[in-house]
């Protein structure tokens, strides 16, 4: 494994739970840093970062398969089937075929990223997910030199997808990457939140966590990978390509059409939090604002 | 209308004449007081200013499609429900205030930042015209004014909710992400309740 993204010590191994809630904080900003080896922390990576409780994470989401409303995941998403689990990996690599969950975690690591997450509804939490680096795991299928996208496919299950079956939206679910995007060491399939296997509302057994981008990249609960040569269709561009972008990356000062991305609301703040201003690149500029050097941002949204 | 229904219409309103319309003050009050404790205490989820302020915007709503409601009642069913109306009105007014309120305090907190707000996003703009709209129907909502004004003068004033109704039916349409049923459905109502009232004006035109 990479370990391109690398914590010293594990918190969990060395504190008991109570000072680890601490102490995981200061490991985020010091993380963040380690990405870019000697660089010094940036104002923004520097800063603290306080996890937001398992019982936030999984009882505000945006899962449509189970309808419009944020209670909708954690209310309906008990029903999916997750187990056993596959993804097939095909289009432009060495070893296509249906990886089973097992296959793919095979001789990973499991690590502990605190991440910034930041929908594009303006609102924002802390999650510190489990998971590997999507690289590693495409690189057991081998992505070919012709490749530049990777495409994701969520799982469709009617039976149990209320959204599914009134096609609130078009299904399955469609995202997309560029290859560099998917590929840089932020880039992870995660497994786990807080070390439990990921609920099911947040996209368990296995889902995408582009923590630069808006929430909606991030897929859930994916069953397919397709490495491909032409940037692929991604569901919420298809719905609404003025307001939602291709690339979608977190930036502060390109609103939304109808709403300003300046500012967010962390969850669990309570009805007298503060907003706080929205940060580059989701506070990870340092890693990642040269994947787009050159381009205009306000184009390429 | 047939015999049975203006009987059944008339023993209705003999009932209606009997019950006051000062607990729909009340309740609307106690109903905003309990959404704001549960905002409080976590009743609303971990998101509760954003919450607060959709069920407060959709209270505001369905109340004044109540009101929309009181005239063709009367004239379908002959159950006549004007002596709610103001009260209806009023705790509609009083429920896009606090709509209003948990947006600019709570949420923005800052005069520059709701300024841009009303004047950048054209759903915020909206609403906050169909708000506008409301005041000087709440401020002329009592028996006073309405005797300063004139009954015909006061009704043509009034007039003012449709605008402001229809107003908040897209405000609610225009900041949803994706097409959730309830917006359409509060737009169809209102919708209705317009063309129908649209079409009494031509009809009292024609027979005039």
């Amino acid at each position: 494994m990479a370990h391109r993204w690398k914590n010293d010590l594990t918190p969990n191994e060395v504190t008991p739970k109570g000072l680890w809630l601490n102490r995981r904080a200061m490991m985020a900003g010091l993380g963040a840093a380690a990405v870019t080896g000697a660089m010094p922390a940036s104002r923004a990576s520097a800063q603290a970062l306080e996890p937001n409780t398992l019982e936030e994470i999984s009882s505000y989401n945006n899962f449509y398969e189970f309808g419009w409303n944020k209670t909708d995941p954690a209310d309906h998403a008990h029903a999916m089937v997750t187990s056993p689990w596959s993804i097939s990996i095909d289009g432009m690599v060495d070893r296509p075929g249906t990886y089973t969950l097992e296959q793919l975690l095979e001789g990973l690591d499991i690590e502990e990223r605190i991440y910034r997450f930041r929908c594009v509804e303006a609102w924002s939490m802390v999650v510190p997910w489990n998971g590997v680096e999507l690289a590693d795991v495409l690189a057991k299928a081998g992505v070919q030199s012709s490749a530049r996208f990777v495409a994701f496919e969520t799982t469709v299950q009617p039976d149990v997808m209320p959204g599914v079956r009134g096609r609130i939206i078009p299904f399955p679910y469609v995202e997309g990457l560029r290859l560099d995007e998917a590929q840089h060491p932020l880039t992870m399939l995660a497994t786990g939140i807080y070390g439990d296997p990921m609920p099911k509302q947040n996209g368990a057994p296995i889902r995408l966590v582009v923590p630069w981008k808006y929430g909606f990249k991030s897929i859930k609960s994916i069953v397919r990978i397709t490495l491909t040569d032409e940037q692929p269709p991604t569901t919420w561009n298809r719905l609404n390509a003025r307001e939602y972008g291709f690339y979608s990356n977190v930036n502060p000062t390109v609103d939304h059409p109808r709403w300003s991305q300046a500012s967010e609301r962390k969850i669990g703040g309570g009805l007298f939090a503060r907003r706080q201003d929205t940060l580059m690149f989701n506070g990870y500029e340092d890693q990642v604002a040269s994947l787009y050097a050159g381009m205009d941002l306000r184009e390429d949204y | 209308m047939p015999v049975s229904q203006q009987s059944l219409s008339r023993s209705i309103n003999a009932t209606l004449r009997r019950v006051p319309a000062w607990p729909i003050y009340i309740i609307g009050a106690a109903w905003a007081g309990w959404l704001f404790y549960l905002g409080l205490t976590g009743g609303l989820g971990p998101e509760p200013i954003n919450a607060l302020e959709r069920r407060y915007g959709e209270v505001a709503l369905q109340l004044l499609v109540a009101g929309l409601f009181v005239t063709p009642l009367r004239t379908w069913t002959g159950v006549n429900l004007v002596k709610f109306r103001r009260a209806l009105g009023l705790t509609a007014f009083f429920y896009v205030l606090a709509h209003f309120l948990v947006w600019a305090v709570l949420d923005l907190r800052s005069l520059a930042r709701i300024g841009e707000e009303i004047v950048k996003r054209p759903y915020i703009t909206i609403g906050f015209a169909a708000f506008l709209l409301l005041i000087p129907l709440a401020l002329t909502s009592n028996n006073i004014s309405i005797k300063r004004l004139g009954a015909a003068t006061w009704r043509k004033l009034h007039r003012l909710t449709y605008p402001a109704v229809l107003l908040g039916a897209i405000h609610y349409i225009w900041l949803v992400k994706g097409y959730p049923i309830e917006p359409f459905i509060y737009a169809a109502v209102i919708v209705g309740l317009l063309l129908v009232r649209l079409r009494w004006t031509r009809l009292r035109s024609a027979t005039a």
